[in-house]
C-alpha cells in the first residue's frame, strides 16, 4: 500500500499523477514526489523500523514505491562511524562518518537511488533501464539492473577513460560511447528518452530515484538513537543529495520521530567546480553555471539542477558552504584513510576538507555532534592519489635487508 | 536574414508544431517578449518579471547565455538561439 499522493512541481506547485514523468509541463520546474505525512504518522514506529531487515527499504513508507521492492534488497544502513582520532585532528567534539564507501552492491550512495529507482521502474512496467552516466551511476544501473533481469543502457562520454567503464561492462550492459561531452550526453539521453519507452533513471524516473537519497538520513538519524546531529556536511553535485538529506530529517521530525531538529546543513564543492558553494557565499540566488576542471570527478556538475534549492536548505538551516582545492582534496582523502581506515573516493575528500575549513573558520562549532557524509569509495578513483603516496620498501627476502629498513623506520 | 529561435517539444503546440521559428534582433528578453506578441504564452512559459526562468537554459550559438550578459545578451541577424528546458542530470 503506497503513502505517496502524487507528483507536483516545487517551483509552481501543480500536481501531477505518479507516471515517469519529471519535469513540470507549464515552468519546467522538477516534480517531486508528496506522500501523505499523517498515514505515515499513524503507522510508522520506531519499533516497526527496528523489526525490519537492516536494508534501505526498512524506511519504506517513506519510500514512492507500492508493492514489495523488487531490487536493492541489501542496498543501505551503512556504517555510521563515531571518529575520535579524526575528530581530535581536526578539533571538533564529537565527529561521524556515514561510510557510504561500503553500499552493496556498487560501493558508492547511488546503490540507494538505483534501488529506488529500478523498483519503480519495475512497477511502471519498463524492461529497460537506461542511465547516462561517467561512473558511480553507470557502476549501479548496470550490476542492480543485471540482477533485476532488465535490459541496460548505459551512455558515457567517449573520452571517459577505459579503467572507468571496465566496471560497468563487467555486468554486461550495453555502453553506448557518445563522442561529446557529459551535457552533450544527457542532452542526447533526454531525447531518447522522449521515443523509447525506457526508465531512464536520472532523467524520467529522477523523482523517485532522487527519494532513494533519503535514506541516508533516515539512517543517520537511527544510528545516533534516533536524534539529528547539530552540523551535517554534505557533498554536492546536482545539489539533489543535500537537500534530500535535509528533507528526510525534516520527515522524521514531521512524523513525530524525531522530537527536535535544528541542524546545520553544510555544503562541500571542489574549487574547481564550485557553483553552489559561491551562490552561498555571495548571498546570491542565481546559480552560475561554471566550467568544470577539478579531479573530484563525480562532484563535476557545473550546472547543477537543485543547486538553489541546496542553497535554500543552507541559508534556512543557517549552515554555509565551502570549497577545496585539489590539493587539499588529496591531503583529506589520506587523512581520512590514516585515521579512521576508510578509503573514500575524491567526493570523500572534498567533504573532509570543506568540514576542516569550516571548523577553522569557525562555521562549524566544535561542541556538538557532526556528521560528515563520505558518498563512494576509493578504490574507484584510485588514480587520483597516483604520486601523491610513499613508495613501498623494496628488499630481497633476507633478515638483515628488512631489519636495515626497520632501523630507518624506527622500532 | 533573422535570428533562429530552436523550440523544445514541449513548447511546439505554441508555435503551431514549428521546431524552429524566426526572431528578431535585440536581446534575449526582448527577443522573447516579441515571440510572445507572435506565439501568445510562449513568453509566460520561459519567463517570469523579464527573467528566464530557473529551469530554462537558452543558448546562444551553443553558449549558455549565463556565459554572456543573461537576458541582457544582444542577439543578431543569423545568430541561433536554443531553448532548453534544463534536465536534472546527475554526474556521478
Amino acid at each position: 500500500m503506497s503513502y505517496v499522493r502524487g507528483l507536483k512541481c516545487r517551483e509552481c506547485g501543480r500536481e501531477y499523477p505518479i507516471e515517469p514523468i519529471y519535469v513540470c509541463e507549464f515552468c519546467f520546474g522538477p516534480l517531486e514526489v508528496v506522500y501523505d505525512y499523517d498515514r505515515i504518522k499513524a503507522d510508522l514506529t520506531i519499533d516497526k523500523i527496528r523489526s525490519r531487515p537492516t536494508n534501505l527499504w526498512r524506511y519504506r513508507e517513506l519510500l514512492p514505491i507500492d508493492g514489495d521492492p523488487y531490487v536493492g534488497l541489501h542496498a543501505g544502513f551503512t556504517p555510521l562511524i563515531k571518529a575520535d582520532r579524526l575528530a581530535k585532528e581536526i578539533g571538533v567534539d564529537e565527529l561521524y562518518i556515514k561510510d557510504d564507501t561500503v553500499t552493496h552492491p556498487t560501493l558508492s550512495f547511488k546503490d540507494r537511488v538505483v534501488s529506488v529507482a529500478l523498483s519503480k521502474a519495475k512497477e511502471f512496467g519498463f524492461d529497460t533501464v537506461a542511465c547516462a552516466s561517467t561512473g558511480n551511476l553507470a557502476h549501479s544501473v548496470s550490476a542492480q539492473g543485471a540482477a533485476g533481469g532488465f535490459r541496460r543502457f548505459v551512455f558515457i562520454p567517449a573520452s571517459l577513460e577505459h579503467s572507468k567503464i571496465v566496471a560497468s561492462l563487467a555486468y554486461e550492459p550495453n555502453v553506448v560511447a557518445v563522442e561529446g561531452n557529459y551535457d552533450e550526453v544527457n542532452r542526447l539521453c533526454s531525447e531518447i528518452a522522449n521515443k523509447y519507452k525506457w526508465a531512464f533513471v536520472n532523467i524520467n524516473i529522477r523523482p523517485f530515484y532522487a527519494e532513494g537519497s533519503k535514506t541516508q538520513g533516515y539512517e543517520i538519524i537511527e544510528q545516533l538513537g534516533w536524534k539529528a546531529p547539530d552540523h551535517v556536511v554534505v557533498p554536492c553535485a546536482s545539489g539533489s543529495l543535500l537537500t534530500k538529506i535535509w528533507k528526510s530529517f525534516e520527515e522524521m521530525h514531521k512524523i513525530g520521530i524525531l522530537k527536535e531538529l535544528h541542524t546545520k546543513v553544510f555544503a562541500a564543492q571542489a574549487t574547481g567546480c564550485n557553483p553552489i558553494a559561491t551562490a552561498i557565499k555571495s548571498a546570491t540566488d542565481v546559480i552560475k553555471p561554471v566550467k568544470p576542471d577539478t579531479i573530484a570527478k563525480s562532484l563535476a556538475i557545473g550546472n547543477p539542477a537543485d543547486g538553489f534549492y541546496a542553497k535554500q536548505v543552507v541559508y534556512n538551516t543557517g549552515g554555509w558552504g565551502e570549497d577545496v582545492s585539489d590539493q587539499e582534496i588529496i591531503d583529506a582523502m589520506k587523512l581520512l584513510a590514516r585515521t579512521e581506515g576508510v578509503f573514500a573516493e575524491t567526493a570523500g575528500g572534498v567533504t573532509l576538507a570543506s568540514a576542516i575549513k569550516l571548523v577553522k573558520t569557525g562555521k562549524i562549532k566544535r561542541e556538538g555532534t557532526t556528521v560528515i557524509c563520505v558518498t563512494g569509495n576509493g578504490l574507484k578513483t584510485k588514480e587520483a592519489l597516483e604520486g601523491h603516496v610513499a613508495e613501498p620498501f623494496r628488499i630481497k627476502p633476507k633478515m638483515a635487508f628488512f631489519e636495515e629498513i626497520l632501523a630507518k623506520i624506527g622500532n | 536574414m533573422a535570428v533562429t529561435v530552436r523550440i523544445p517539444t514541449p513548447l511546439q503546440r505554441l508555435t503551431g508544431g514549428s521546431e524552429t521559428v524566426e526572431g528578431v534582433p535585440g536581446t534575449i528578453i526582448s527577443m522573447v517578449q516579441e515571440l510572445d506578441t507572435r506565439y501568445p504564452g510562449l513568453g509566460e512559459r520561459i519567463s517570469e518579471g523579464g527573467k528566464i526562468r530557473r529551469f530554462v537554459n537558452m543558448y546562444l550559438n551553443e553558449e549558455d547565455i549565463r556565459f554572456l550578459s543573461a537576458e541582457e545578451t544582444a542577439v543578431k541577424d543569423g545568430d541561433e538561439v536554443s531553448i532548453v528546458p534544463a534536465i536534472a542530470g546527475g554526474r556521478a
